[in-house]
């Protein structure tokens, strides 16, 4: 098949960016979409053109690196899908294709397709882990979890950080995100500690690294290539509302 | 020159005690005077660099990803082994140990082994603590399954992901040292060079990605966790971005590389379904715990659709050549049987390299809902990829590039041979010998970056007298960088007519046809001819476009490129020097009259170092005899 791509070309952070037309001839429907980007990068470098950056790593669905927006929608048209996931069976001959960069304040462009997320590292600094130490810890199962706890740990911990749910939200909010290491925490007694502490501390720095609030949108779960559920931004609010009532021990 | 993996001697199964017991110590106030680089963020570096950091060492940790999160242990699907013994299957470190030497082919160091199984415990443990949900029972208790190699379930697993969720746990850990700031993260830098002085590892060129900048990083020790290099093969299920680069520039340096064509070819894959293709799909060898592998008996029945050929039609060969271990016989012998069907024009589907993983019989044992439950994702995954609904009919699949059993050579201390400089997980040789079992993988990386290093780096760094010595200001730095400097100029004005990814494929088919699954002196021969004038086409006619001070990621595909193409060399030597067959190295002059692997304990029971002797010439040769003292060495039989 043939495609017409209109991609988002960016110097660097400074630059404006604009749209360019690309064609892309002979797609193979078994192609992923990003092979059918390096065939037309191919065709750019041999006629000498810089060809367009985008993130990319596992190719698998499962580092979050790849981060584009397909004709509106974060990792395009197939529900949970990442970019590299995707496949061009999902198009036809004579499609136009616009493809942009993540879009968020948070998300600066660095060129092209490529946009810096360090913000969400930082979220995860602020308190998304269990301050255990290496070794000196209790046997494995000394601590008994039943499956559907564990389970509902589980789901929330499938995010991949891709950022997709930041990309769809109309508030660029990062609720989803951070719900769903707050919600998998909270969950096992391993988190319960630290859950207040823990809550707080990434909700600041949510709102420190520019993200905005949730209103009730869900476009991040209709985004989300693991179909992370937004009942993990209910607990997030919860967990938050919790750590706000007063207790003799702070715990 | 002989080698000395300098593991304790005496009882294996008291060694690592041992070793803890004598080891000199840093004590805690002198530990903020020593710098530490990690390079690599995965199970073993991110790992690594949070324990290190917590024991209050200054740590610079470096990755090419966005993210330490997406190191591409995040990949691995299926679980992590471990002796535990929970379900009472017979199990102990004993036996772990055992497996994991046997597996290996008996090619691998038994100190080394041992005490990663006797780590093993530790890491789950750790793990748990640190919330990463692993799949449990509804007392609560957590579950197991079985992998290739074992007969005992001491597999733990997240869904299909457990790599990514030990990884998360990892880089949780990391996190925090980051927020403590024991821990300075460098992400999107890629090592470029190593730089030793006098002999002795003293930090590291790197590539800032985003703005092209060449920056030097001092450090008292240097770590190296920067994963495999199959991506050497072009088409493999390592991630893109997977290369050889880090540890080539220290064998270039002096560090020895160790049996470099010990190389995973993986069975359940998915097939290459083009020429377009970038990488391949790796589908979790826990699948074959419930799917069945079989190709027809008759060629003329591949072109018909599965359900058309009737069970007697049907070769379940794994079965039927391994009763004891059947559908979970080790990796290496599963690929080379699926290569033979093949080979025998009974393969399936298009292009017919592919084989039957069918799981209807286990949907009419447990049911379809069961099944979802345990591989529920990589069902989806298959589907998106294939457009083929694998519970409708059986899936295909073929071998593929995995995994590196070789690496930098290592001692005990996982210390190559470049004083200073340590190597851990999938970028050291130590504990697969020549075959690597399922779910050992994480094993490795998490033992040697939780409970390996934080100890052997100890007595290092207490020999060094005045820590911080040597900085960025030394000439060695300064060359470093305008070596560098000089090759990035070099790739940006060749200026020729084949791109970096046309080259690297051209590499990938040399090797997969000359140095893939079933190697000969004449596809070797034939292989050390043609990679050298492959190396001379790339430095002649890449193009690379764009500069080096700016994100350019052609650039940084063509230094990984080259590297592979001066690494593929000694590939092929070691292959061509290893005169028997043993695991995932099977040389077709060396087998039975079944056409199983023939080891030649004789004359091969060694550890191959290999020194760097220039682009283009031949290495050098040096052996590390391996001892068996806990195992007596026996014909690796699955029957």
């Amino acid at each position: 098949m043939d495609l017409t791509l209109h991609v988002w070309r960016q110097k660097g952070p400074q630059d404006k960016g604009k749209l360019e037309t690309y064609q892309a001839k002979d797609v193979s429907p078994d192609m992923s979409f990003l092979e059918m980007l390096d065939e037309v990068n191919d065709g750019l470098i041999k006629s000498g053109k810089d060809p367009i950056a985008f993130d990319h790593d596992c190719r698998e669905g499962i580092c979050g690196m790849c981060s584009q927006v397909i004709n509106g929608r974060p990792h395009g048209k197939q529900e949970k899908t990442t970019v590299c996931q995707l496949h061009m069976r999902q198009y036809n001959d004579g499609d136009e294709i616009f493809i942009e960069p993540w879009r968020a304040k948070a998300f600066p462009v660095q060129k092209d397709l490529i946009v810096d997320r360090s913000a969400l590292d930082v979220i995860m600094q602020a308190g998304g882990y269990v301050s255990c130490h290496t070794g000196g810890v209790d046997d494995a199962n000394a601590m008994l979890i039943p499956k559907p706890i564990a389970d509902y740990a589980m789901d929330a911990a499938e995010c991949i950080g891709c950022g997709a749910c930041i990309a769809a939200c109309p508030n660029s909010s990062a609720m989803l995100f951070t719900g769903a290491k707050v919600a998998q925490l909270a969950a096992l007694p391993q988190g319960k500690p630290e859950a207040k502490k823990r809550v707080k501390a990434m909700t600041e720095a949510l709102l420190e690294e520019g993200f905005g609030n949730c209103t009730n949108h869900y476009e991040c779960e209709a985004a989300c290539p693991k179909g992370i559920s937004v009942k993990f931004i209910a607990k997030l609010n919860r967990e938050y509302l919790k750590s706000l009532l007063p207790s003799s021990t702070g715990v | 020159m002989i080698l000395d993996g300098k593991a304790p001697t005496g009882q294996v199964d008291t060694s690592w005690d041992r070793y803890r017991e004598d080891m000199k110590l840093v004590n805690p106030s002198n530990k903020r005077k020593y710098k530490i680089i990690v390079v690599g963020s995965g199970l073993a570096g991110g790992a690594g660099a949070a324990s290190l950091g917590e024991l209050g060492y200054n740590v610079d940790c470096f990755c090419y990803q966005d993210s330490p999160r997406r190191a591409h242990s995040i990949g691995a699907q299926g679980g992590i082994n471990a002796a535990k013994n929970y379900p009472s299957d017979g199990d102990s470190i004993y036996r772990l140990f055992y497996d994991t030497v046997k597996g290996g082919d008996f090619r691998s160091r038994e100190a080394d082994v041992w005490r990663l199984a006797q780590v093993s415990n530790n890491i789950i443990d750790q793990c748990v603590a640190q919330g990463v949900p692993f799949a449990r029972d509804y007392a609560g208790y957590l579950d197991n399954r079985s992998f290739g190699g074992a007969q005992v379930s001491r597999t733990f697993y997240a869904r299909g992901q457990t790599g990514q969720q030990l990884l998360l746990g990892a880089y949780s850990a990391l996190s925090r040292q980051i927020k403590n700031k024991t821990v300075t993260m460098h992400p999107r830098t890629e090592m470029l060079d190593l730089v030793v002085v006098d002999g002795v590892a003293k930090g590291i060129t790197v590539r800032n990605l985003m703005t092209g900048e060449i920056e030097s990083h001092w450090a008292d020790a240097v770590v190296l966790a920067t994963g495999g290099y199959v991506n050497v093969f072009y088409l493999s299920t390592n991630a893109m971005g997977s290369s050889v680069t880090a540890i080539w520039k220290a064998v270039k340096k002096g560090a020895y590389m160790a049996n470099p064509c010990y190389t995973q070819i993986h069975p359940t894959c998915i097939p290459v379904h083009g020429e377009h293709q970038s990488k391949l799909t790796l589908m979790s060898e826990s699948l074959r715990n419930d799917g069945r592998i079989w190709v027809p008996k008759k060629a003329e029945d591949c072109d018909k659709h599965p359900s058309e050929v009737p069970e007697e039609g049907r070769d379940y060969y794994l079965e039927r050549k391994y009763p004891s271990y059947g559908n979970l016989a080790p990796r290496d012998i599963s690929s080379r049987s699926a290569k033979e069907a093949c080979d025998d024009n009974r393969g399936v589907g298009p292009g017919k390299r592919g084989v039957y993983l069918d799981f209807e019989a286990a949907i009419n044992r447990v049911g379809k809902k069961t099944i979802e439950d345990r591989y529920g994702n990589l069902f989806d995954m298959y589907e998106k990829i294939t457009d083929e609904n694998g519970y409708e009919r059986p899936m295909r699949i073929y071998p593929a590039p995995h995994y590196n059993m070789g690496g930098l050579w290592v001692d005990y201390e996982c210390q190559s041979n470049i004083p200073g400089l340590f190597v851990l997980g999938e970028a050291n040789f130590s504990v697969h010998g020549a075959n690597r079992l399922g779910a050992s993988a994480l094993m490795q990386g998490l033992a040697d970056g939780y409970f390996v290093i934080p100890y052997t780096i100890a007595p290092y760094l207490a020999s060094i007298k005045n820590p911080g010595e040597i900085k960025e200001d030394h000439a060695e730095f300064k060359k470093s960088v305008e070596d560098v400097e000089a090759q990035t100029n070099k790739l940006l004005s060749i200026n020729g007519k084949k791109t970096v990814s046309e080259l690297h494929k051209e590499l990938g088919n040399i090797m997969w046809e000359n140095v893939g699954m079933a190697r000969s002196k004449e596809s070797l021969t034939n292989a050390l001819k043609l990679i050298p004038e492959l190396r001379d086409e790339f430095w002649n006619n890449v193009k690379v476009t764009g500069e080096g001070k700016e994100l350019n990621q052609q650039l940084e595909n063509a230094g990984r490129v080259a590297d592979f193409l001066e690494f593929a060399e000694m590939m092929a030597e070691d292959a061509l020097n290893r005169e028997e067959s043993c695991g995932g190295h099977f040389r077709v002059e060396h087998q039975t009259d079944e056409g199983e692997a023939m080891r030649d304990d004789e004359n091969f029971s060694y550890v191959a170092a290999w020194e760097f002797k220039g682009v283009g010439k031949k290495p050098e040769l040096h052996k590390e005899p391996l001892k068996f003292e806990r195992v007596h060495l026996a014909v690796r039989s699955y029957k």
